[in-house]
């Protein structure tokens, strides 16, 4: 993926996090799906309809890893962790606690953040 | 009639580090040996099909199809198949559907991977590539980091320690003592797994599976053409499937268990007609130790959350009631990606024909069964093979 250019729907996602105003797609079995998605990846149903994202969501696995890509390298140690948020789980990078203090069952918000080693946007929960 | 898949010929290079190697060398090597195992011209093969994963980043290079064919000797239609650490058996999939549909009799399958040429950052940026670009790569999972998500969870949800995991890396190098081609030849205890530098909490270095080079090769032949060339070819593939999965951890429903591998393994056990309690043996992909347990638990071996102390209750043993990985599996063989599969394929062919180093202790053995995973098991692949003389 180039800096330069946009990625569609993931990119859509963090301008609206950034914003406060994050959304998940339900489709019509109202199954939550993240973007971009033209149908629900289970059953194809299209007519997915943005819908506000839940303000706090859960861990509920994290892993500290040691061991990073080039694009991670600065960044290392640090924890990785996936929040319940309802009708759709998130993947991001736990900030503001000590790797630790992680633990699942931890309410989390929802933020966007920069990478060490490239400055990259990423996902990355806070404590609620 | 459906024709029978024989396996006549298997080949494969030793794994491990060689990184002189280039990946067309290596599969050079695994074909030969395959052809001569078989005692089957190349001239005689009607198509190639070959698995690789990351040969754009370790070797700048793609359509290795023809490549492949050409370092075999082999001049037939020739594809290249990626399913991320599938790819092998991807290749041996196509390959048996190639023979069943009548559109061929013989075929050459296998896979390579050059992996220690790069550093060992490099090499984890490409196995990452796995995972989902969007979703996963940008917040920084690597692949032992995504196994962890799911060992942190599969603790969380049913119990079991590191302990429980370090069990599975010691029984896994035992088995690959005495196996030339494996990468660690050496038995480690469990002091040894847990005192390990941390790559990604809870794995330690001995819970993952190496970088390794390696390629590995089998000739599959349909049942007339092994009875009209008088060929040698007691194992026949008789269940073959494959399933899918979302492909990040966070689409899922649950992060302990893997529907890809339940259901890929569904449909080779209908297809060979038969169930989990007629294997004799099988090799599953360890690429981290808590995959081998999910592996277990999702053929139907075990039920959720038991097979984690399969390994430590001696079932899964050399000597146990369903050993598993007698090759040294991912984890101590080696794992060179694009490999894999086809050499799930070559080490069981021969447990099954006794000519493996192990295969004494499975001499009454007559059904193996590998399972073959992608990604975070996104993709799996399941081969029922049988001894049928």
């Amino acid at each position: 993926m180039s800096d330069d250019v946009r990625d569609n729907g993931y990119d859509d996602f963090l301008d609206a996090v950034e914003a406060g105003e994050p959304y998940y797609l339900e489709s019509p079995s109202e199954d939550g799906w993240l973007p971009p998605a033209m149908v629900d990846p289970n059953t194809g149903d299209g007519d997915l309809t943005e819908q506000p994202l839940p303000e706090t969501g859960e861990i509920i696995t994290f892993t500290t890893t040691n061991v990073a890509g080039p694009a991670f390298s600065d960044d290392a140690p640090f924890v990785v962790a996936i929040a319940d948020f309802g009708p759709v789980t998130i993947t991001g990078q736990l900030r503001d606690i000590e790797p630790e203090d992680a633990a699942i069952g931890q309410e989390v918000r929802l933020d966007v953040g920069q990478t060490e080693t490239t400055g990259d946007r990423l996902l990355v929960f806070r404590p609620a | 009639m459906v024709t029978g898949v024989r396996i006549a010929g298997v080949g494969m290079t030793p794994f491990g580090k060689q990184s002189e190697r280039t990946s067309r060398e290596l599969f050079a090597a695994a074909a030969d040996e395959a052809f001569t195992d078989a005692s089957v011209s190349r001239d005689a093969v009607e198509e190639l099909f070959y698995g690789n994963f990351m040969g754009e980043f370790a070797e700048t290079q793609g359509h290795q199809g023809p490549l492949m064919a050409n370092a075999a000797g082999v001049v037939a239609p020739a594809t290249r198949l990626e399913s991320a650490c599938a790819s092998g058996s991807a290749a041996v999939r196509q390959g048996v559907q190639s023979i069943r549909s009548g559109d061929t009799d013989v075929v050459l399958v296998g896979g390579a991977e050059r992996m220690t040429n790069i550093s060992t950052a490099e090499t984890t940026e490409a196995l990452s590539a796995a995972a989902d670009g969007l979703w996963e790569i940008s917040a920084g999972v690597t692949f032992p980091g995504a196994y962890s998500l799911m060992a942190n969870r599969y603790f969380h949800e049913f119990g079991g320690d590191r302990e429980d995991l370090a069990h599975i890396a010691v029984k896994n190098h035992e088995n690959a003592v005495e196996n030339d081609l494996a990468q660690f030849q050496r038995a480690i205890d469990i002091e040894d797994v847990l005192e390990a530098p941390t790559v990604s909490s809870p794995f330690g270095l001995y819970d993952c599976s190496p970088i390794s080079d390696g390629a590995a090769a089998a000739v599959l032949v349909s049942d007339d053409f092994a009875e009209e060339h008088g060929l040698d070819a007691p194992i026949e593939i008789t269940g073959s499937g494959q399933g899918v999965d979302n492909m990040s951890l966070q689409g899922r429903k649950s992060m302990v268990k893997t529907p890809a591998a339940r259901r890929a393994g569904e449909m080779a056990y209908e297809d060979a007609g038969l169930g989990p309690a007629d294997i004799d043996v099988a090799e599953v992909h360890d690429c981290f130790t808590i995959a081998e347990a999910l592996a277990l638990e999702a053929l139907g071996f075990y039920e959720p959350g038991e097979a984690i102390s399969a390994a430590r209750n001696g079932e899964t043993t050399i000597d146990g009631d369903l050993p598993v990985n007698l090759s040294g599996g991912l984890k101590a063989k080696g794992h060179p990606v694009g490999a894999t599969g086809c050499a799930q394929l070559t080490e069981m062919t021969k447990l099954l024909r006794g000519d493996h180093v192990n295969s004494d202790a499975v001499s009454d053995a007559s059904v193996g069964l590998t399972h073959n995973a992608g990604g975070t098991v996104a993709s799996c692949i399941v081969h029922v093979l049988e001894v049928v003389e």
